[in-house]
C-alpha cells in the first residue's frame, strides 16, 4: 500500500516537472526535504525527551497503571488484546488524552511509545496487530476539544472570533472519531483482514 | 464560557504537568531525576530511529507538491466539487492533507492571508484543518518505528476517518457560517 503511495506520488511529481518544464525544481523539492525531514527529527528528541521522561516518573509512581485501571471498561472493549497494566495502555491513553486536549506535540511522543509497546505484545511481527490498527483509528479520527493551531493562526490575522471554529471542530472530530471506531470494529469483526490473527 | 475554560486548560496544561508530575513522583519517593533520564533516554532513540522514514515520505511529498501536480488535480475535479457547494480554493488542502501537516498548515495560512480568518474559506480551512488528520505520516512513523511492514486496513480507517471530517466540516460550516 505504502510502497505505490510512495512511488505514485515521486513518479506523478517528476513527470508533471519535467512536462511543465519546471525540472529543476524537482531536485531542489527531493533535497530540501531531505533535510526537513532530519530536522523535524531532532526537534522531536528533544521534545520525545522530555515527554517520556515525564512520563517514567508518573509510572514508577503508579499514576499511569491507576489511570489505565480507571479507564479499563472503555480500553478493554477497544483493546481486548492488551492488558490494562501493560505499560503500552498507559501510553495509548496518554496519547489519546493529548489529541483530545489538541497538544499535538506531546502526542506523538506517547503514540511512538505506545506503538512500541504494542509491538512487544505483537511479537515482533511485520503485521500490524489488531490493536495497533484501532490505535491508528483513534489517532487519526480522535475527537479534538481544542484545535489550538488553528486558534493560533487565525488570531494573527486577527479573526473577530478566533474560537469560533472550536464547535464546529468538536462536532466535526465527533463524526470522524465514530467513523472511525466503527469501520475498526468492523474490520475487526467481519472481514477478511481481522479475522488473521 | 466553554471556550475560555478551554483556552485555560491548553493554557495550563502543560506547566501543571510538568510540575504536578514530579511533586507527585517525589511523594511515592521515585528517585525523580534519575526516572527521568531513564525515559528521556528511550525518547532519544525511538526519535533516531523515523528518520529515514520520514526522509523517504517528505521526499515524494515534497516534489510531488513543488512538482506543481496539485493544481492540476484541483483543476480536474473543480467541476465535481462545485456541484458540492467546495469552494475549489479549498481543494489542495484535502488532498494534501493526509501527507504533510507542514505543507498544510502553510497552504491554510496562505488562505486566510488571502480570504481573510472570517471569510468563509478561512472558517471552512480552519475547521478542516482542525477536524482531519496527516494519517499517511502517522502511519509512516508509528509503524516505521517498530518495523512493522504489513498495515491491513489501518490506511482504510484512518482515511475514512478523514474523508468523513472533511465532509463532516463542510455540512457543519454551511449550517452555521453560511
Amino acid at each position: 500500500m505504502l510502497n505505490i503511495v510512495w512511488l505514485v506520488l515521486l513518479a506523478v511529481g517528476i513527470v508533471v516537472a519535467a512536462l511543465t518544464g519546471n525540472i529543476e525544481v524537482v531536485t531542489e523539492a527531493a533535497l530540501g526535504a531531505a533535510r526537513d525531514a532530519v530536522q523535524v527529527c531532532f526537534d522531536l528528541i528533544g521534545v520525545m525527551a522530555l515527554w517520556l521522561g515525564i512520563m517514567r516518573i508518573a509510572e514508577r509512581g503508579g499514576l499511569i497503571q491507576g489511570l489505565a485501571r480507571m479507564l479499563r471498561p472503555l480500553t478493554v472493549r477497544l483493546f481486548p488484546g492488551v492488558p490494562h497494566n501493560h505499560p503500552a495502555m498507559g501510553a495509548i491513553i496518554l496519547n489519546l488524552s493529548a489529541n483530545i486536549l489538541g497538544l499535538g506535540n506531546a502526542a506523538t511522543p506517547f503514540g511512538l511509545k505506545a506503538m512500541k509497546g504494542l509491538q512487544q505484545l505483537n511479537e515482533g511481527r511485520e503485521e500490524a496487530s489488531t490493536a495497533m490498527c484501532t490505535f491508528l483509528a483513534l489517532n487519526t479520527g480522535c475527537i479534538t476539544l481544542l484545535p489550538a493551531t488553528m486558534i493560533g493562526v487565525r488570531l494573527s490575522f486577527h479573526s473577530a472570533n478566533p474560537v469560533e471554529i472550536v464547535g464546529p471542530c468538536i462536532f466535526a472530530t465527533s463524526i470522524s472519531m465514530i467513523v472511525a471506531v466503527s469501520l475498526d470494529y468492523w474490520f475487526r469483526r467481519f472481514s477478511r483482514w481481522g479475522r488473521r490473527n | 464560557m466553554l471556550y475560555s475554560i478551554l483556552t485555560v486548560v491548553s493554557r495550563w496544561a502543560i506547566p501543571v504537568l510538568l510540575l504536578g508530575i514530579p511533586l507527585y513522583g517525589q511523594w511515592k519517593k521515585v528517585p525523580v531525576y534519575e526516572a527521568f533520564v531513564e525515559g528521556a533516554e528511550e525518547g532519544f532513540t525511538t526519535a533516531v530511529k523515523i528518520i529515514p522514514f520520514l526522509v523517504g515520505m517528505l521526499v515524494a511529498i515534497s516534489v510531488f507538491r513543488a512538482s506543481g501536480a496539485l493544481d492540476y488535480i484541483s483543476r480536474a475535479l473543480t467541476p465535481l466539487t462545485s456541484y458540492l457547494g467546495i469552494p475549489s480554493e479549498i481543494l489542495p488542502l484535502a488532498v494534501m492533507r493526509p501527507l504533510s501537516g507542514s505543507a498544510v498548515l502553510g497552504l491554510a495560512t496562505e488562505l486566510m492571508r488571502v480570504y481573510g480568518p472570517d471569510s468563509i474559506v478561512g472558517r471552512l480551512a480552519s475547521v478542516m484543518q482542525g477536524t482531519t488528520d496527516t494519517t499517511f505520516f502517522i502511519l509512516t512513523i508509528y509503524f516505521g518505528g517498530v518495523g512493522v511492514k504489513k498495515y491491513r486496513y489501518a490506511p482504510i480507517s484512518g482515511l475514512s476517518a478523514d474523508l468523513s471530517g472533511f465532509l463532516a466540516s463542510l455540512y457543519i460550516c454551511h449550517r452555521i457560517f453560511g
